[in-house]
């Protein structure tokens, strides 16, 4: 095994959000994305957070075996975590020598072999679909929907349980089209067993004030959760 | 033996012998299922919790006492018959003559009686008074021999809670006896042990525990009297359901009229009542429904159990707990679970009776458990925050398949072992005590080994270490001496007639002691050890504060570095304490917990090295200190699990609270992973976790609005309160704690 390391921004020892189960869940330093409703900008800078070798990141998560259950386990996050490929690729061969679920939480707009590798230690993908919209995708993502597609069409290619998730966010795609769009897409991929809408909060203004960056999405207002509910109603199938 | 009572029930050794143990495990159904067999409140339930809601009601506008009787003092029989709503109930009797009502029991403090009786406006008869001015009372005996150093150590309070001015208790008679062998076969038993005890060799200890039975068997004779009154004959075993735990009750009734002790728990009864359920349920002579009413109703009973305190120990404790605590399912020794379908009904209650902290409901949490109690625990705790854990896993290979827990996490074989209480001594305090060389700084008290205060102005971690091993041992011995003066005055002043013969004659003594503050003394060695700690002195030359450079490891975070230091804490404590002998031989044991009075210890304390501020409150039992938990909620407990039960035999307290939404997206997912907690956590052999599922934003408003949340209850530190019944320092406090919260 390389001493390669890996640049954390934190660590989680109790998830139960990014993925099935009680999770470890490890928040990776660095994104290449500047998404207007981002609720981590603290992890966009790419060369801060702490350093630790893949091995001493599963010593850690060996440490909470016992919690896991049949379903939980480990999530890489972020920032994100394909920027470090490599060294989540180190950290999910370590956990599966270990027995660990991994799960990896991922906008997915990079498709590289070293992703590929990542990907075959890979036990669920929360792939974060932030819009059904091209034109939205560019203006408020700065990448195109149609790269995040196509890493969803390797996903099916490979079989990788998935779960699509989309924050929806007030005025912009809180629609019943979006979701039907969402629909489709997850109807069209085999691989997509489960669709998240996460509600859209404002409790990441005060990390923004910290970083002395502008929040874009400040005037926005939090979603409602009898909104999520009742979108949901249109994909019972994938609750 | 063989009695009418019985039939239909599978011999055993049981029949021979008193052995409920080997009655249950002979009789008892295992229920593997979920909980969709439970029945809601019936109409006649939900009307007597109607007039009990009022009763509360009312009693909350009196100022906490609805009444007190001053010219009686409190035993079996001294209250003519008491209820509710006397047609309606199915389990009857009161501790007095009317529902809430306190009776006055002086015997172990007349101070305390009269005190209480003042702080509510209310004098203490003077028929009492007469009658106890030629009377030794408990407290009495123990201030008489009491040495200077004991009053010291208790008036500065590195001792502290020591039950010496009222019933000591946490002894739980095995109630159950009564119903399944009737008053009169335990009276032949103990007449039996009585004629052994005789044909030997007298001498102290024999002639002491001679008279004792002679106590024992007299106050069943009064038991049997107290139940005459309200028209049951106990003297018989009990033919039905109804009577199972009409008798069972009637026998813990006993004890709480006889005595008042500080937590008066009930052992382990849902199993046992479920044989007679079951028996009466293929008889056709109950229905689920009917089956859960007697439950209701006898768990009524039981959040009607009140004692007379003072407002300073109601303060203390968050309003005035008896800690009625049941201990419910964990598994057998043959590997069949405990767990029944009476286990669901006791925990039904706090939908059927809405949430309440009594009685104290504990459950022994297995990893075998079946998954679908497993699961409606889980669901009950996240409605109610009204249960604690205990890892049935860790304690069954000691205790056996059939212990109970007294008060909050003290572990004892029903009636085969007792308790003698010693609350708890402040290791953070004493931290202070011996770098100042024996100098109290809070009470401006010399005390303990005299020597200079420790001269260094950055402290070595070596150095304090052998200056603190001094004053545990000096604690040490002085606290086993003390609780030996307690117990060897209650045993003579305030004996537990009821209760003890409600256990075997050779009974085993335990003698538990506890520590508060491990992690504030954690943290602070953990400073001296890993950062720059200064100590700054005031004008007489005593240390007062600390100026502390750096970061250290914390206590709450997984990290070894100082996790090993609290468990290496309370290894020393307990290695020292078991080296003075104890009071009729009781095993020493020791517990981290400290109730609710953290808050206080925190009062008592100077500033300490890991940069805690004077007087601030200490967290609860073995919990790390407040928000220094930097790596989530697994990690806290695993720092938690660490400390050893084989050096904390009484128990490990941690509280552990957490908002819904860091618990998962939906009902499901939170009940689920609550459940993943819990076998992780015991899978670590953890000992105890309180477990509340709430928000913040719901305390600060029940904090600022206490008539609209009378019910909210909260685990606190091995047991549950109204919140409201907590004072506003104790709330302030519950609020600042660490909720683990989603990111």
């Amino acid at each position: 095994m390389s001493e390669m390391k890996g640049r954390v921004h934190s660590i989680q020892s109790l998830g139960t959000v990014d993925g099935p189960g009680v999770r470890f869940v490890v928040f990776m330093q660095g994104c290449n994305l500047r998404c207007k409703c981002c609720h981590n900008p603290d992890t966009w800078e790419l060369f801060s957070g702490t350093e630790y070798t893949a091995k001493e990141i599963v010593s850690k998560a060996v440490r909470y075996k016992e919690y896991f259950s049949k379903k939980g386990g480990i999530t890489l996050s972020g920032g994100e975590p394909l920027l470090q490929a490599d060294f989540a690729k180190e950290v999910f061969a370590l956990c599966h020598e270990n027995d660990i679920n991994t799960c990896l939480d991922t906008s997915g707009n990079i498709l590289s072999n070293s992703v590929k590798e990542l990907l075959s230690y890979t036990d669920r993908v929360l792939l974060d679909v932030k819009y059904t919209d091209d034109t939205l995708y560019k203006e408020n993502v700065g990448c195109h929907l149609g790269v995040v597609l196509d890493f969803l069409s390797y996903l099916d290619e490979k079989s990788i349980p998935t779960t699509l998730r989309q924050v929806i966010i007030p005025t912009i795609n809180d629609d019943e089209e979006n979701i039907l769009k969402l629909k489709a897409i997850a109807d069209a991929h085999e691989c997509v067993d489960k669709i998240e809408l996460l509600p859209f909060k404002k409790i990441c203004q005060t990390k923004y004030d910290n970083l002395n960056v502008e929040f874009p999405f400040s005037h926005i207002n939090q979603a409602k959760e009898s909104d999520i509910n009742a979108l949901k109603q249109h994909i019972p199938e994938y609750s | 033996m063989k009695h009418e009572s019985w039939n239909g029930f599978k011999a055993g050794a049981w029949c021979d012998e008193i052995n409920v143990r080997d009655f249950i495990q002979t009789n008892y159904r295992e229920y593997k299922g979920d909980s969709e067999f439970l029945s809601g409140a019936t109409k006649r339930t939900t009307e007597m919790m109607k007039k009990v809601e009022y009763l509360f009601k009312l009693e909350r506008q009196y100022g906490g006492v609805l009444d007190i009787d001053t010219d009686t003092v409190s035993s079996l029989t001294s209250y003519s018959p008491g209820y509710i709503d006397k047609e309606n109930e199915l389990i009857v009797g009161l501790q007095t003559n009317r529902p809430l009502k306190r009776g006055v029991n002086p015997f172990g403090g007349i101070r305390m009686a009269r005190q209480a009786c003042k702080a509510y406006g209310y004098e203490l008869g003077k028929k009492i008074e007469d009658e106890f001015r030629y009377r030794t009372t408990h407290n009495d005996g123990v201030f008489r021999a009491y040495t200077d150093e004991m009053r010291a150590a208790r008036h500065c309070h590195v001792i502290t809670g020591l039950p010496d001015a009222y019933g000591r208790g946490r002894i739980i008679g095995d109630y159950r006896r009564v119903a399944l062998y009737g008053v009169d076969k335990l009276i032949e038993e103990k007449n039996k042990d009585r004629a052994k005890i005789s044909k030997g060799t007298l001498n102290a200890d024999e002639i002491r525990l001679y008279e004792e039975l002679y106590k024992q068997i007299s106050f069943m004779e009064f038991l049997k009297e107290m139940a005459l009154m309200y028209g049951y004959d106990i003297s018989k075993p009990a033919k039905n359901a109804r009577e199972a735990i009409q008798w069972t009750y009637f026998a813990y009734l006993g004890a709480i009229k006889e005595q008042n002790g500080a937590a008066m728990s009930l052992g382990r009864v849902s199993t046992f009542f479920d044989i007679y359920i079951e028996r009466d349920m293929n008889y056709g002579i109950l229905t689920e429904e009917t089956a859960q009413e007697l439950i209701d109703d006898f768990v009524i009973k039981l959040r009607m159990a009140r004692m007379l305190r003072t407002p300073e120990y109601n303060d203390l404790f968050g309003g005035d707990p008896m800690w009625i605590t049941e201990a419910i399912g964990g598994m057998g020794e043959d590997g069949r679970t405990l767990v029944s379908k009476s286990s669901f009904r006791m925990l039904n209650t706090l939908y059927t009776l809405g949430s309440s902290p009594e009685p104290n409901l504990t459950v022994l949490w297995s990893k075998d458990l079946p998954d679908g109690f497993k699961h409606f625990c889980a669901k009950v705790s996240k409605d109610t925050d009204s249960i604690q854990y205990e890892n049935d896993d860790l304690m069954r290979p000691i205790y056996g398949d059939d212990y109970a827990i007294a008060c909050c996490v003290s572990a004892m074989k029903v009636g085969k072992q007792m308790q003698f209480f010693g609350a708890r001594c402040n290791l953070a305090k004493l931290l202070l005590i011996a770098l100042n060389g024996g100098y109290d700084t809070t009470s401006g008290m010399h005390i303990g080994p005299q020597m200079p205060v420790i001269e260094s102005p950055k402290l070595d971690y070596y150095e304090v270490m052998e200056r603190y091993d001094i004053y545990i041992k000096w604690l040490a011995n002085l606290y086993v001496n003390t609780m030996n003066v307690i117990h060897y005055m209650h045993d003579k002043y305030a004996y537990e007639k009821t209760q003890m013969a409600l256990h075997d004659t050779d009974v085993e003594r335990l003698m538990a002691f506890g520590v508060a503050g491990l992690s504030v003394v954690a943290d602070s060695l953990s400073a001296i050890k890993h950062a720059s700690v200064y100590p700054v002195t005031d004008e007489n030359g005593y240390i007062v504060e600390f100026t502390t450079n750096g970061d250290f490891p914390k206590y709450g975070n997984d990290d070894d570095r100082v996790d090993l230091i609290a468990k290496d804490m309370t290894h020393r404590f307990i290695t020292e304490l078991r080296k003075t002998p104890t009071y009729r031989n009781a095993v020493h044991t020791l517990s981290v917990l400290t109730i609710t009075s953290n808050v206080m210890y925190g009062k008592h304390t100077g500033a300490t090295p890991d940069g805690r501020a004077a007087g601030s409150p200490f967290a609860p039992g073995a919990n790390p200190m407040h928000n220094r938990e930097e790596n989530g909620a697994l990690a806290s407990l695993n720092s938690v699990a660490k400390i050893s039960y084989d050096d904390c035999r009484d128990g490990i307290s941690n509280t552990f609270s957490i908002t819904p939404d860091a618990l998962g997206k939906t009902d499901e997912e939170r009940i689920e992973n609550l459940v993943s907690i819990l076998d992780g956590y015991f899978a670590k052999d953890a000992h105890h976790i309180n477990v509340n599922v709430l928000n913040r934003e719901t305390l600060m408003e029940a904090y600022e609005n206490p008539e609209a949340y009378p019910n909210l209850t909260i685990r606190v530190s091995g047991y549950a309160v109204n919140f409201h019944k907590l004072s506003k320092e104790q709330q302030r406090e519950v609020i600042s704690r660490t909720f683990h919260d989603a990111l």
